[in-house]
């Protein structure tokens, strides 16, 4: 009777070492011997390999059965699959070779354990140990590592001894512990799947022993709530009116009537229904499932932002973080460039702040000096994004602790977040976040209120340098708005200046005061509803950012008048100041209808 | 979660990351079992809807239940469904059937220059119109830059390669060696102008998973795939000159899973009914570098 094995889980395994340290051995011998290859191959490869008067090698079975895949049997030697009397196996076969680094990583990134083969007789070289690196920085905990060709070396305890002392040095300061460490013959099965007589000092698991002793990732049901929003559904045409919140939830379990909390942005709301297609209503949905949500505030969310639970430890927020990265680009990562950081499901313009060092994977020589990351390189560096993300630290939710960089079209880098730095809006976001913890809703609902409005809230602000006309711009563009029934008001900063803001000494360092109060009460128009423009003359990024801070980044419209000095991808519409204030406010009502902010008349 | 929840939960995932960063996307539905458990997997990550065209190349040689099985279930999922063909071609008699071509050619014929031309728009599209439940013209000849496939990655030794975002550039080449990165569930949606993508979430899924899940979700297929009681039956799908049925009694998706558990099948590949993949040395290498899925 056959074992059953189809409703156990399947282990992916990635094998990993330097190029000739016989990974490929090491998977030709476990098929072998677990009887996972097809009939009489064995026997075949042998025979051929007798006929051509060549050594037998257990590699060539892989090769073997790459052709007999085109006769139609699929074992790819990138994939190969074997069982256990525990389970069933994937061994995803990385290369060894450093020009495929990138697919070594794809591969090994979708492992739940690895085997790290060293060859006895050439001991740790540097592949071994960038792998190794690379194993901890994926975040693979579960690791053997393999000291093959054994009988190379007389099965010497004292070699195995010591490659296993100094794999374990090199291995110590990047937090990677090997469950075990394996003396092996792969080409001889030593170890393999039975124990071998020559090597009777050694007193632990064989190679299958090992692989079933591994175990399945535990539950992530028991951390805190996150799912990154992946986008927020509304199939209206269809005659289906749920406003429908998706995404995977990366840890942590959540019920229908929980408060949930989604940031950056601090926005709130409750749980109304868990939705899910051709599946039984479900009140409570937990780690790993593709889900989607109902709310019962409709509120402004978008696709980036990490849902939490109003209860829990949120992530942290901000746009300065410490990172581990690995760089797999042709060109070096270098400082003043911008990159995209994809983390998440959000995307957002990133910077090297600071380069704190750089290490030489195959070295590990520290090199403080360096003002730029190598193909192949591992650094510990700053990142800037252009704006707050949120995120946990990689030690304690995975998920939503690791990055990738694009460098022009391509994933270049991958990293892990290691501490949160603390910028310059962290005391302000502080306040927002108790302000929104705290916020007392109007009892209309906010999507209702567009709906009679007919617009969604907008603050519509006009930037540029002292002198540069934007007043006459900015009434202007609220006339045609009141005209067309929008409910709209011309937000003057002078008034303010004269009146919520008298308190403060007309004195340079109370700006950013004047700039936060002001966007405090464009904050309190927007939850009326209402399409506020503003000026604001030579307000920089940094202003820009308190604003976008208080209020909600998405309602802001960025309307530059002349020249630009903000950093790029911040204007939304750029203005010619030469034009008359009543052609530039046609320009900017033709932008929002393109952006069906407004309908068009 | 089980192994089935685990890939259905991947494969919506992908789903809607394609859905969410590229516009002009369509589904390729062959009308085979791992194409229609993908389109069920669409209706389970947009809750029921399907927000974008099924496309079906139709070879004029499909197996005529499949035509059936396929507008019947357009109609009644409210798919936006639209087919394309060689009709060139099948006018001229340029096909293996007619003894013109061998069987690699025809493929190529009907299926890779059909599909290719079906996407980028230069061949005419016909679009099922509900309200007269026929197909119409397609006035749409914008052309479609993402396409969303039903591969899996045991099928046979080129498609264990695959990502699961696999760019190819405006001749369709796959560059198998210089594929981009893929970790971390973040997947290449950054592109050079002029490239096309193809989407694959079934990347992970194994014949007997296919079944299981159809099993699992009730998931209608072709009667094509049991035997009607002469004991035989498709394994797998395609024109009925080139496609042959297995010696099988299985009568239902319980007796599959069970054939392929257990029974002779179990290690015997599923495309082995499939004359073309052997006229192409195997492993499909060629086949798929022109396009071909």
């Amino acid at each position: 009777m056959k074992k059953d094995h189809t409703q156990a889980a399947k282990m992916n395994i990635v094998i990993v070492g330097h190029v000739d340290h016989g990974k490929s051995t090491v998977i030709g011998r476990l098929l072998a011997d677990t009887h996972s290859l097809p009939q009489g191959k064995l026997e075949q490869v042998k025979n051929e390999c007798a006929r051509n008067s060549k050594p037998f090698e257990y590699a060539f079975l892989l090769d073997a059965l790459k052709d007999e895949q085109s006769q139609g049997i699929t074992i790819d030697t990138a994939r190969s699959f074997f069982k256990s009397e525990k389970r069933e196996y994937i061994i995803i076969d990385a290369p060894g070779h450093i020009e495929f680094l990138k697919n070594m990583i794809s591969g090994a990134a979708r492992a739940e354990a690895a085997l790290l083969v060293i060859d006895a007789k050439e001991g740790v070289q540097e592949n071994s140990k960038r792998h190794g690196y690379l194993l901890s920085m994926l975040g693979i905990r579960q690791v053997a590592v393999c000291i093959n060709k054994m009988d190379l070396v007389q099965y010497s305890e004292k070699i195995f001894k010591e490659i296993e002392k100094e794999y374990r040095a090199f291995l110590k300061p990047i937090g990677l512990k090997p469950k075990a460490f394996i003396p092996i013959a792969a080409m001889l099965g030593e170890n393999m799947v039975e124990a071998s007589k020559n090597l009777s000092w050694y007193h632990g698991k064989t190679i299958l022993e090992m692989l079933d002793s591994f175990e399945k990732a535990p539950s992530l049901d028991a951390k805190p709530f996150r799912m990154p929003v992946q986008a927020i559904y509304k199939f209206t045409e269809e005659g289906d009116d749920r406003r429908i919140v998706s995404g995977r939830v990366e840890s942590g379990s959540i019920a229908v009537g929980d408060s949930v909390v989604f940031l950056p942005s601090h926005k709130r709301s409750e749980v109304k229904t868990i939705e899910e297609f051709h599946a039984p209503a479900k009140k409570r949905a937990a780690a790993g499932h593709s889900i989607g949500f109902t709310l019962k505030e409709q509120i402004y969310i978008n696709r980036g932002d990490v849902m939490c639970k109003g209860d829990e430890e949120h992530p942290l927020v901000s746009s300065l973080f410490q990172a581990e990265i690995f760089w797999m680009g042709r060109d070096p990562m270098v400082m003043n460039k911008e990159y995209k950081l994809k983390i998440g499901t959000a995307a957002v313009p990133v910077q090297i702040h600071e380069i704190k060092r750089v290490f030489d994977v195959s070295q590990l020589k520290k090199s403080e000096r360096k003002k730029q990351i190598d193909r192949h390189e591992v650094a510990q560096c700053i990142l800037e994004c252009a704006r707050p993300i949120a995120f946990d630290l990689a030690g304690q939710i995975e998920a939503t602790g690791r990055f990738v960089i694009v460098d022009q079209y391509d994933i270049s880098g991958g990293g892990i977040i290691s501490a949160l730095v603390k910028d310059k809006e962290a005391d302000l976001r502080d306040e927002v976040e108790a302000r929104e913890m705290n916020w007392d809703f109007s009892i209309v609902d906010p999507k209702e209120r567009e709906a009679r409005y007919g617009h969604p809230p907008k603050f519509i602000l006009l930037t540029g340098k002292v002198g540069v006309d934007k007043k006459n711009i900015a009434k202007e563009i609220e006339k045609t708005l009141f005209e067309r029934g929008a409910k709209t008001y011309f937000l003057g900063m002078g008034n303010l200046l004269r009146g919520l803001d008298v308190d403060l000494e007309k004195h340079k360092s109370e700006r950013h005061q004047q700039v936060r109060r002001m966007g405090e009460v464009a904050h309190l128009l927007l939850d009326a509803g209402l399409i506020i423009l503003a000026t604001g003359s030579n307000l920089n990024d940094e202003e820009l950012k308190i604003l976008q801070e208080v209020t909600d980044r998405s309602s802001i419209l960025v309307v530059n008048v002349g020249e630009n000095h903000f950093r790029e991808g911040i204007v939304d519409l750029n203005l010619n100041a030469k034009d008359a204030a009543s052609r530039n406010a046609k320009k900017v009502m033709e932008f929002l209808e393109s952006e069906k902010i407004i309908g068009k008349v | 979660m089980d192994h089935l929840e685990k890939l259905e939960s991947q494969s919506v995932y992908i789903l809607r990351e394609g859905y969410s960063q590229f516009k002009n996307l369509v589904m390729l539905w062959s009308i085979g079992k791992d194409s229609t458990v993908l389109l069920w997997l669409a209706r389970k990550a947009f809750f029921g809807h399907v927000p974008f065209p099924l496309v079906h190349i139709d070879t004029a040689y499909k197996i005529p239940e499949m035509i059936q099985y396929r507008d019947q279930l357009a109609l009644e999922w409210h798919l936006n469904m639209v087919y394309g063909q060689n009709t060139e071609a099948l006018k001229n008699k340029q096909t293996f059937p007619d003894g013109a071509l061998d069987r690699i050619s025809c493929c190529k014929t009907l299926k890779t220059d059909a599909l290719r031309n079906t996407l980028s728009g230069a061949w005419p599209r016909y679009r099922l119109d509900h309200v007269q439940k026929k197909y119409v013209l397609d006035e749409n000849k914008e052309p479609y830059t993402g396409v969303i496939v039903g591969v899996r990655a045991d099928e046979e030794g080129s498609r264990s390669k695959e990502r699961y975002f696999s760019p190819r550039d405006k001749r369709n080449d796959w560059n198998v060696g210089d594929q981009p990165p893929e970790l971390w569930n973040q997947f290449k949606t950054d592109f050079a102008p002029g490239t096309h993508i193809r989407i694959h979430p079934l990347l992970d899924w194994t014949e007997l998973n296919i079944w299981e899940y159809i099993g699992r979700e009730n998931i209608p297929v072709v009667p094509l795939y049991f035997d009607q009681g002469k004991g035989e039956r498709y394994r797998s799908l395609g024109c009925f000159p080139c496609t042959f049925p297995v010696k099988s009694t299985a009568k239902n998706v319980e007796d599959i899973i069970t054939e392929l558990k257990t029974g002779k099948f179990s290690n015997i590949a599923e495309r082995a009914g499939r004359a073309q993949d052997k006229e192409d040395g195997g492993g499909l290498e060629t086949l798929r570098r022109e396009g071909y899925m």
